[in-house]
């Protein structure tokens, strides 16, 4: 509808930008943009496949029944893992999404192609720089190279090319808001989804500027050139780690935004709230480096209550909001198209055997329950005592990043292939149920992870049997069990992760072109957010006012959701103070 | 009240900084009260709890802990475990732990319900105090002496594993903490020797 109002009143595009529209949203999509798209979504995915396999090898290392790697490799593959994931995966697709929502939903063009394509090209020789490093051994020191471990300087003069290209591709991505605004491509304010594609675009400046204020130093340490202190810089190294994942978060929003109106035409609550919580993750998310520091020597107990509560709490606040205003936005979708019996019609009748759809189910309620209220509670201060490079903390951010972000990302692809790659989507009967394998392997993964971590058991390590050291260390029989299950969600989670690279690449480089698509007319490899469109009715309006009519109370236009979000702070009290028990068994210390 | 429905794929019409339904704003009003508490507990603990991870925090370098140990180990030994010194400290004093790759030392030996000021510090690079099986975990920097109070408030044998990754030999790194009984052990620590 939008896109026809534009399309009266263009401003002639510069020669040889060429638009196609597209057949199933009409919007009009710029040709040279969607290469870009395509291009990075291929690096993401590849990326996903290096890293799931490091997954593999590092899930059946840590099953010490199988204990498959020697020392060395798993350490090796360990950073492997971190990067091609954390990094690679995750910031191609962030990418790739910044460049969809600069074009695609502001039927504008990509304002500086070259730019663009230089900015790549750093991307991917810093991310091949990188895996040659590691793979090769002259990088052994983890994702995090806490100096004064020493890697060779080409590692991380690779991760700064990689840096680099990003934060270019970020300046693109604000260079197109305000061509696209300027050539009158869009009306009024920036659709939300894109208004939080800007906020992650925000927090990926921040993070860059910190990630350039310590690799550069460190390249030159690793040169002998300076001197740098072990402490500041897990500082400023988390500035860009924590901070990295704040564009995660931000990203994903937005992507929960946007599968919600494609799947089940999910409204936007209100405007005014959703984007002051973005605004909150801007204001508050810069101080996230100091969660990582809260059993540290170097910052007194003022600097780590100020800053881990990002100061008190209000980035937590944002998710909060968030996770409020997403599902009732989707509950009120449904019922405006007429889901409205009882309380939880409408999240019953909605469409679960769309990936799309239920890769956002889980990803909100996985990144909520787990990810978040795990994370808020191994953040405190205090708490971080039986929490700090345990099991604990890769179990929290597994269910944050992964099940979190890596999900939501999966269920855009499934959008993606039809809209931008313009194929069906391969292997259909198995991608209905990829979601369902990857967040139930990765809900089984992080919460025995996080049940192993309350027992102590730290992260990071090849042989918690200790056979080989000094003095004997006896874990509890139960931890064999749980680093057992630990495994098999990994293997089930990984699972997931192969099927879904395999469809994405039969999708892509051999899948069947998408053809014409009849509006009500299921039809195999289309989600039905694209064959039965949730349009809403004429008169959808006056059907919400009636919704929002004081009448229905205080639990409004989403009741379904009021009963969601308080069994979730329910669980996060209980979660939160039992930890505060644990905590108080132990040792006086201070 | 006039309603524009649109989704987060549309831009919203006019001005969209309009009133929230009542619900929005009970919900925003209860994460924040919420987000309050989290705030409150932290330095609540610090006023009211018995495990805070403040400390007594100074620079040194690895030279001088490394002198600091050595003088301690010297002055309190009373044993040693294949190789490794055993120190038994007076109740009360300040004690000094060392993380080197891949070894904690000396080991400690002390007493129940007893207060003592335990200095990490590491030699190299980062690693991670981590007290088995109580669960226990601070972070130990190479240039910085963190100096925690500490009360054992049970007896045993205990290790410390490393939870940092410290290089290739990190899953060896074990140390150990023997925590006695009362006040009968000042009269036996001879004995170990």
């Amino acid at each position: 509808m939008t896109s026809q109002v534009i399309a009266a009143e263009l401003a002639p595009e510069p020669a040889g930008v060429v638009f196609r529209t597209c057949p199933v949203t009409a919007r009009r999509i710029h040709i040279g943009a969607e290469r870009l798209i395509k291009v990075h979504a291929v690096c993401s995915v590849v990326s996903l496949l290096i890293g799931a396999v490091a997954a593999v090898l590092l899930v059946l290392t840590r099953w010490q029944a199988v204990h498959l790697l020697p020392a060395v490799w798993f350490y090796r593959i360990l950073g492997v893992h971190g990067m091609s994931m954390l990094i690679f995966f995750i910031i191609f697709f962030e990418m790739a999404v910044l460049f969809f929502a600069s074009t695609v939903l502001l039927n504008a063009r990509n304002s500086a192609p070259k730019i663009s394509w230089i900015a790549f090209a750093l991307m991917l020789a810093g991310a091949l720089t990188v895996e040659l490093m590691m793979w090769s051994g002259r990088a052994d020191v983890l994702f995090t190279s806490y100096v004064p471990l020493r890697a060779e300087p080409t590692f991380y003069l690779g991760v700064i090319l990689f840096a680099v290209g990003a934060l270019v591709t970020v300046g693109v991505f604000f260079a197109n808001l305000v061509v696209a605004k300027r050539e009158g491509r869009y009306q009024g304010s920036l659709p939300l989804v894109v208004y939080g594609a800007m906020t992650a675009a925000i927090i990926a400046v921040i993070t860059l500027v910190h990630g350039a204020a310590i690799y550069i130093p460190t390249y030159l340490w690793s040169l002998g050139l300076m001197e740098i202190d072990p402490q500041v810089y897990r500082m400023i190294w988390w500035g860009l780690g924590h901070s990295s994942q704040q564009i995660n978060v931000a990203a994903m929003v937005a992507i929960w935004y946007m599968l919600g109106a494609l799947t089940i035409g999910a409204v936007v609550l209100n405007e005014k709230i959703s984007r002051s919580a973005f605004v909150l993750y801007i204001l508050f998310i810069s101080m996230a480096s100091a969660h990582h520091l809260l059993v540290d020597p170097g910052m007194g107990p003022a600097w780590k209550v100020v800053n881990t509560s990002y100061f008190m709490y209000m980035a937590v606040l944002a998710s909060m909001i968030h996770g409020f205003t997403v599902p009732a936005g989707m509950e009120l979708g449904m019922r405006l198209r007429g889901f409205t019996n009882g309380t939880f019609d409408w999240l019953r009748r909605a469409p679960w055997g769309d990936p799309g759809f239920s890769s956002l189910v889980f990803s909100v309620v996985v990144f909520g329950f787990v990810g978040g209220i795990t994370g808020v509670t191994i953040g405190t201060e205090q708490i971080n005592i039986i929490v700090h490079n345990t099991l604990r903390v890769p179990g929290h951010f597994h269910a944050t990043v992964v099940s979190g972000t890596a999900m939501a990302f999966m269920g855009a692809t499934y959008y993606l292939i039809p809209l931008i790659f313009q194929r069906k989507v391969a292997f259909w009967k198995l991608a209905k149920i990829q979601p369902y394998l990857f967040a139930g392997g990765m809900l089984i993964f992080t919460l025995s992870m996080t049940f192993a971590g309350t027992f102590g058991v730290p992260r990071r390590h090849w042989d918690i049997t200790f056979s080989q050291a000094p003095f004997d260390v006896q874990f509890s029989p139960i931890v064999d069990l749980v680093l057992a299950v630990v495994a098999l969600g990994g293997l089930l989670a990984a699972t997931g992760a192969f099927v879904f690279i395999a469809i994405a690449v039969k999708s892509v480089f051999f899948g069947e072109p998408l053809g014409t698509i009849t509006k009500g007319v299921a039809m195999a490899g289309v989600p039905t957010g694209l064959t039965h469109p949730p349009v809403h009715a004429l008169d959808v309006d006056a059907r919400n006012a009636a919704l929002h009519d004081p009448s229905r109370g205080i639990m409004g236009p989403a009741p379904g959701t009021i009963v969601l979000v308080f069994v979730f702070l329910a669980a996060f009290i209980v979660y939160f103070f039992v930890n505060w028990k644990m905590l108080s068994f132990l040792w006086r210390i201070g | 009240m006039h309603i524009d429905t649109h989704t987060g794929l549309d831009s919203p019409k006019g001005v969209w900084w309009k009133p929230a339904h009542a619900s929005e704003k009970v919900w925003v009003g209860i994460a924040f009260a919420w987000c309050m508490v989290l705030f409150a507990m932290m330095p609540l603990w610090h006023w009211k709890g018995g495990q805070n991870p403040s400390g007594i925090r100074s620079r040194t370098t690895p030279q001088a802990f490394s002198a600091r140990v050595g003088e301690f180990i010297t002055r309190y030994q009373t044993g040693n475990d294949r190789g490794m010194p055993i120190v038994t400290p007076p109740p009360g004093s300040d004690i000094y732990l060392a993380a080197v790759a891949f070894q904690w030392f000396p080991i400690l030996k002390l007493q129940k319900n007893v207060e003592y000021t335990l200095h990490l510090s590491s030699l190299d690079v980062n690693h991670g105090f981590s007290l088995y099986p109580i669960n226990v975990n601070f972070q130990v920097v190479p240039g910085y002496d963190y100096g925690l109070r500490v009360t054992p408030n049970a007896s045993g044998d205990f290790r410390i594993m490393c939870n940092e990754f410290c290089g290739i030999g990190h899953h060896l790194m074990v140390g150990r903490v023997i925590v006695d009984e009362g006040s009968a052990v000042a009269s036996t620590s001879g004995a170990v020797q």
